[in-house]
Order: C-alpha cells, then structure tokens, then sequence
C-alpha cells in the first residue's frame, strides 16, 4: 500500500514540476519529460505491470488537465511503461547506461506516438521538421534531467524497499 | 510483489485490459464530449492551486536565475551606452555650442540691420593679448580679407574698437576700453559732443570715462552716446554705451560722467568690422 502512495505522489510531484518550475527553465521552449522518466523507470526497475500501470496514471493525469481526447496520453504512456518492463531483465542496478539508453528510446517512442496521434492524424507529413524543433531537444533535455531523476527515484526505492523487509521480519 | 503473490495477474492481460480502458475513455471522449469534463474539472481543482503555489516559487526562482544570466548582459549593455552616452553628449556639446553662434550671428544680423549703411564683415576672435587685460585682441581676418588699418569694429550693440594692425591674414584690434584710446562721443538726442576715454582703472568697474561734455548740456543719466561726425576714425552713429554719473568739473567748464559700454567685453567672440573708412581729408 506504501508504495502505491509513494508512486503516486511520486507522479503527482513529477507533473506538479514539469508544468511548472520546469517551464521556467526551459530550453529552446522544450521541457524535460518527467512524467516519461518516471514511467521509464518504473517499467525497467520494477516489472511491465508496475511500468504499465505508472504510465496509465501519468497519462490520464496529462489527458485530464491537459488533454482534448481523455485516453490518448494514457495509452502512450502506459505503452512506454509496458515496453520498458520487457527490459527488466537485462536491467542493472548500478549501471547507469542503461536506464539513459532506455529513456532516450522511450523518449523518442513517445515522440513518435506523439507524432503520429497529434499530427500524422491531422495530415502533417513533416517529421523531420518536428523532430529537429520539438523532438530531439526534448530528448537531450530529458536524458540530462533523468541522470538525475533516475538516482532520486533510486534512493526513494531502496529506502522503501528496506522498510518493507523491516515490516515482514 | 512478494507480499501479494494471491493478487497477481498476467502483465500482458494488464496491458490489454489498459488499452481497452484507454480506448473506452477515447470513445466517450470523443462520443459524448461533456461526460468526462467533470471529472476533468475535478483534478483542475486539485492540480491547478498546487501549480499556482509553485509557479509563484519558481518564478522567483527563475527570476533570480535570470538576474544573473542577465548580469553579464546588462553589464555589456551598460558600457555601450555609457560610450554612446559620451558620444551623444560630446555631439550636444558642439550642437549647443553651434547654437550660441547662432545666436551671437542673430544678434550680429540685427546688428547688422541696425547700421545697414556700412558694408561689413564678420570675424571672429582667435587670441586676446594676455598683458592688456583684453584691451586688445586679434581676429582671424587680415589684409587678404580686406581689413585695413582704422576700421571701425562693432559686435553685439555697439562699438567694440578700431583695427590698429593688420597682417594678411589676422588684425589686431584696440577696443575702446583700452587706456590708450579716444573715441570721440556725442549724444545722440542733444548732439552734444564729447569724448570717451578707455581707462583701466574705471573699467575695473564696469565704465568708461567720458570728459570734454559741455557745461551746458543738457543731458542726463542713460543718454546713448554714439559715434560723433566730427570723429576723423570712427565712422558716424555707432552706439558706444549709456552715459551715468555725470558730474561737473571743478573748473567749472566742462562736465564729466561715466559710460556704460553697450558691449560686453569679457565675451567677445564674433565681431564685425566695418570695411569702410572715414574718408579722410585730402592734403
């Protein structure tokens, strides 16, 4: 139960930050994905289904403040979350490669999902353009952010994870 | 998940059952567009007074962040305006300074207007003599500009002096202050003559002497004096000053008095000279 309330105020932090202090320093009017990193790293450190279910609460959080079609941001993210559980079993704890790599390819499939039901839908073929504008700088910026993101979700989970073997023995 | 191994089920089952709900939500959604906006208007709630307090943090925050990527900016910008400043202040320096020709040369022209009759020519001052208490000066016209010797001077209302020496290309000129000369005066309302000498020790206060009036002049404090036609130097009617003080002379012949001289002497800067000469009498 413990946890279940952590992630959530874990989520509720990332995306209290990311529409605002975030955008006070954005760059190139590009803001790092918080909610992303978070979804990333719940799916590569903790299962499919951990990683599924954060990134369900991520997007529906986005779609209910943010979104027009209630579901969209939801699915894209819960699929980030669930892809990533796949690289659970190659993951490490103590490698730091990984979990960058990973952020950077879940970044760039959210670019893509984001592309595609935002504007391929709408008959924007371009895609180079947005890429170059809006896609790559949000992935640099994204990497850089989840270094270190990453390490204080890291911490955060150790911590519980401890307290929870405490509570069995 | 090693607490709750009897509430597990299949991630993948998960995955599908999240995407039918994603899917559901789309569909009413898009379907009937006002159902979810309560629930919508629910989290806004609860979303929207954090990120305010937030947002009035980080503004702070990013404020002073900005102050300080600015600083250097500001600095850069602060040094090039100092140098445009400096510029711009040397330029108005020379636009006033070219104004108050212009006004000199103003005064000049209606002085100009004044004795129309007289052909001149303008000049300026380029060195006052430092022994003579600027009693005598030089201007920047000379013999190659027409400037002959005992040509009358004039500059703001009245007389200034007479040319005494002339090179090519500058001239000195004795003003009438000086204590060596004698301009000979007359009272333009009563054509009583007289005769005004240059002292150093009256104009220490401001006059000149005027000697040699006539007993029975009628005269009294402010009477101009100008130039007088009897003069053999000075051309006729030229303002000299304002008579003051006059007194009469223990010998009880003549009267004496003070002029106030029309021109200001500590700021000559232009002149005119009068390219005339009185016609001298022929041997």
């Amino acid at each position: 139960m413990k946890r279940i309330i952590i992630v959530i105020v874990e989520i509720f932090l990332c995306f209290l930050l990311q529409t605002t202090i975030f955008q006070w320093f954005s760059l190139a009017r590009v803001v790092p994905n918080l909610l992303l990193i978070l979804t990333a790293a719940a799916g590569f450190t903790k299962g499919r289904k951990e990683g599924l279910l954060t990134g369900f609460l991520c997007g529906l959080l986005i779609d209910l403040c943010y979104g027009y079609t209630v579901g969209l941001y939801a699915f894209v993210y819960m699929t980030i979350g669930y892809l990533n559980g796949f690289c659970h079993r190659i993951f490490v704890k103590e490698n730091m490669t990984i979990p960058l790599i990973l952020v950077g390819i879940s970044d760039l499939v959210y670019f893509f999902l984001y592309y595609v039901f935002e504007y391929l839908l709408r008959g924007k073929l371009n895609i180079g353009f947005y890429f170059v504008h809006k896609g790559l700088p949000e992935l640099i910026y994204t990497v850089i952010v989840s270094v270190f993101l990453y390490k204080l979700l890291n911490i955060i989970n150790e911590k519980t994870e401890k307290k929870e073997e405490e509570e069995v023995f | 998940m090693r607490r709750r191994t009897g509430f597990s089920i299949n991630p993948k089952h998960l995955f599908i059952g999240g995407i039918v709900v994603c899917l559901i939500l789309m569909f009413i959604s898009f379907r009937y567009s006002g159902v979810l906006s309560p629930v919508k208007g629910a989290v806004g709630d609860v979303i929207m007074p954090m990120q305010k307090g937030i947002n009035t943090v980080g503004k702070t925050i990013a404020a002073q962040g900005d102050k300080f990527v600015k600083l250097n900016v500001l600095l850069k910008e602060n040094e090039k305006l100092k140098k445009q400043l400096s510029e711009v202040s040397y330029e108005n320096k020379i636009l006033l300074q070219d104004k108050y020709e212009l006004d000199r040369f103003r005064d000049l022209y209606e002085l100009d207007q004044k004795y129309a009759d007289y052909p001149k020519v303008g000049a300026r001052v380029i060195s006052i003599d430092p022994n003579n208490w600027y009693n005598t000066f030089t201007i920047d016209k000379g013999s190659e500009d027409g400037i002959a010797v005992d040509m009358n001077v004039i500059a703001g209302n009245g007389l200034v002096g007479i040319v005494a020496e002339v090179h090519k290309n500058y001239s000195k000129v004795r003003s009438i202050i000086d204590d060596s000369s004698n301009v000979s005066g007359m009272f333009i309302k009563t054509s009583d003559t007289c005769v005004v000498n240059g002292s150093m020790e009256a104009y220490s206060k401001g006059v000149l002497d005027v000697s040699l009036i006539a007993k029975d002049a009628k005269i009294s404090d402010g009477y101009e004096v100008v130039t007088s036609s009897i003069s053999t130097k000075y051309l006729q009617g030229i303002l000299i000053g304002y008579v003051t003080d006059i007194t009469v002379e223990p010998n009880n012949l003549t009267k004496t008095a003070h002029l106030i001289p029309s021109v200001d002497f500590s700021r000559l800067d232009e002149v005119l000279i009068i390219t005339e000469l009185k016609e001298q009498l022929k041997k």
